[in-house]
């Protein structure tokens, strides 16, 4: 690229720099969605960042896209019914999660009941459809106290730097030289029990990943010339940072968040597994299985079927974030 | 050299008492102290003389200011010395020292398996022409990190302790009894190696040596065994560190399945009870490993890989440890292992 002769000229070149970057560099979410439009900018010399020209959503590419991943589609396919689940338990079933029939007790699947009965004669199935709002619950609580703190411990780092910066990183690599469900218990015995403090305890425990990854991303941005061109023309900090920086560092943090989740459903049911979650009545997954685990040798059910539908969900998460990152940006 | 070593040295024992300092703020700063705890939670310790609660908080030292206590604690942990435990009244480093060896066995066969079957994952599905079972193959780590462990322990239970009575359920008896926990246990770090040695292995074997060495005459298994195999294995030695730290959280959740002594059950057992010096010997004790483990790793790799050199003074191979993510460059730098040891942070 020659070097601009004018101020509008810097600002074109720095910014049509800054959309080739970021088609090439697209490599999740926001910027993902933005890569196709900000390739084809690119040609005709267009001067936008990527960020702004994220409205376009090539449906017919989305359409080849999924066409060509059945699993994707299974994925969400299987999250949005996890969320109904949570938000419209009654689309599913209308049987109390806790009233039972105890003359209906362990009662295998059938038509009837498909996830069969427990011990005291509760439907299984709408244990788990009802549980799905706890777990929820607790999921993106996790993940937003994780998102928060740790995306804005990583923004401040990455952007502000100097002595700030070195003193959250080093504050991060400690918090990361501590395993994840340890830090969480530590946690939990210090904040007691319940599911909205366990998913406080499994978000605190990821805040360190989500700093590290905004900061790196902050970092990349802050370099690019449409940002250094900003601030040339006298734009204040936090526009720079609202506007351009943030934007365009946000893709990675919100694949790692679609990644968290899945950590996340995990780790809250393996505290409420341990008995620190909800109390036992409330049918959370973890819980569930758990409640479960005495009657292995005559109801399978009651441990398989929760479980698989916790795995189910994590796959799906997991399977939803690989294709934010990279597959979506790479596919032409 | 050696300059090098000392200073990796002195950055471990650095992170290791600032990690102290997060446990000790963590536990010791939010509400509640194990002492009130004990005598009935707040409110409803009317039964509990006053002056018993406060000569108890004297004991444990819990009528002192922060600080005094910190230093205190401090000063004790150095020579090892974590204080007594609230709920057994033992001091945690002998109850610790007790636990550990059942959950050393654990860990350790668990990681044996691990590594067997992630690594045979890894060389099968690069090595098969057959492209439905390297896409089998591949699909199993993904599946791998993404199962409770406890569910698989218990699913492991149902399936080889009820119906075929081939393994105890519960218990501790002798490598019978071993068995199903450690598989359940392997389940995670075999995911992970597989998944990051699969890809090395592809990365390796489309390096020019691997070529070269066809060219020369080598048949596929002595490419894929002799070549590739060697060279892909240095990445996977990374995640070594992150593999430890989650056999020991995942032992939490394991031992408490399989009603298994060992330092995890002690972990579940201490934080029901709030006994803070035990959660915290515990948390201090898995950092301690975590980062020794490293150590080991950043100073044995120059060994390993002589391109790697270590500069006096110099950055080192720390920056090699792919165990964290610094910057996820390129597509897929995600969900890639870099990141994804913390998808199974509490199986």
């Amino acid at each position: 690229m020659t070097r601009p002769t004018t101020a509008v000229g810097a600002i074109r070149a720095a910014e049509g720099a800054g959309a080739a970057e970021g088609a090439g560099a697209a490599e999740a979410a926001g910027a993902a969605e933005a890569a196709g439009a900000a390739g084809a900018a690119e040609v005709v010399g267009a001067w936008r960042e990527p960020a702004t020209a994220r409205r376009r959503v090539d449906l017919p590419r989305l359409g080849r896209f999924l066409l060509h991943r059945p699993g994707l589609v299974l994925a969400v396919i299987v999250v949005v019914l996890v969320v109904l689940a949570a938000f419209w338990p009654a689309l599913y079933t209308s049987r109390d999660p806790l009233l039972g029939v105890p003359a209906r007790r362990f009662e295998g699947p059938s038509g009837q009941h498909w996830f069969g009965t427990d011990e005291l004669g509760r439907d299984v199935f709408a244990r788990v459809v009802h549980g799905a709002a706890l777990s929820l619950k607790a999921t993106i609580i996790a993940v937003a106290v994780a998102f928060v703190i740790g995306g804005g411990l990583g923004l401040v780092a990455g952007f502000v730097g100097r002595w700030v910066e070195d003193v959250i990183m080093r504050v991060v690599d400690v918090l990361l030289s501590i395993p994840g469900l340890f830090m969480s218990l530590a946690l939990v015995t210090a904040l007691g029990y319940g599911t909205v403090k366990v998913a406080i305890a499994v978000g605190i425990a990821s805040v360190a990943s989500f700093a590290r990854v905004m900061r790196a991303e902050v970092l990349k941005v802050r370099q690019a010339t449409y940002v250094e061109a900003a601030r040339s023309i006298g734009a204040r900090w936090y526009s720079v940072l609202g506007r351009h920086v943030l934007p365009n560092a946000m893709g990675s943090v919100l694949v790692l968040a679609t990644l968290d989740f899945g950590v996340s459903v995990l780790a809250v049911s393996a505290l409420s597994f341990l008995g620190y979650g909800a109390a036992p009545p409330a049918p959370e997954w973890g819980t569930l299985i758990s409640s479960g685990r005495n009657y292995l040798a005559n109801a399978w059910w009651l441990t398989t079927l929760p479980g698989l539908t916790v795995v189910a969900t994590v796959l799906s998460t997991n399977r939803i974030a690989r294709a934010l990152d990279g597959e979506w940006a790479t596919q032409r | 050299m050696w300059r090098y070593v000392l200073r990796r040295l002195v950055q471990a024992v650095v992170v290791l008492w600032a990690a102290y300092t997060v446990t000790f703020l963590v536990l010791d700063l939010l509400p509640g102290d194990p002492v009130s705890t004990l005598a009935g939670a707040g409110a409803d310790s009317q039964g509990i003389d006053p002056a018993q609660i406060a000569r108890l908080k004297h004991q444990y030292g819990f009528d002192q200011p922060v600080l005094v206590r910190y230093f205190h604690y401090l000063t004790k942990a150095l020579r090892g010395d974590f204080g007594v435990s609230v709920s057994t009244n033992r001091p945690v480093s002998s109850v610790m020292l007790d636990a550990l060896p059942p959950t050393l066995a654990l860990t350790g066969l668990g990681l044996a398996i691990g590594i067997a079957f992630g690594g045979a994952i890894a060389l099968l599905a690069t090595y098969t022409n057959q492209r439905w079972l390297r896409q089998a193959l591949l699909s199993l780590p993904s599946l791998g990190v993404s199962v409770p462990g406890f569910w698989v322990g218990l699913m492991l239970v149902q399936l080889f302790s009820f119906r075929i009575r081939l393994f105890p359920a519960f218990g501790n008896d002798g490598l019978r009894g071993l068995i199903l926990p450690a598989v359940t246990l392997a389940v995670l770090p075999g995911a992970m190696i597989a998944q990051i040695l699969a890809k090395s292995l592809l990365t390796a074997l489309a390096e020019p040596y691997a070529q070269t060495a066809q060219a020369k005459g080598a048949g596929r298994a002595r490419v894929h065994l002799r070549h590739a195999l060697r060279n892909a294995v240095l990445p996977a030695l990374t995640i070594t560190g992150v593999l430890t730290g989650q056999l020991m959280a995942n032992a939490v959740v394991i031992e408490t399945v399989f009603s298994r002594n060992g330092l995890g059950r002690i972990t579940a057992a201490a934080v029901t009870a709030q006994d803070i010096p035990v959660v915290q010997g515990v948390v201090v004790f898995g950092a301690f490993v975590f980062i020794t483990v490293n150590l080991v790793i950043d100073l044995v790799y120059p060994l390993l890989d002589p391109r790697i050199a270590v500069g006096s003074g110099g950055r080192g191979p720390s920056r090699r440890r792919s165990g964290t993510v610094d910057t996820p460059a390129g597509g897929g730098a995600l969900t890639t292992p870099a990141v994804e040891p913390a998808a199974g942070s509490a199986l």
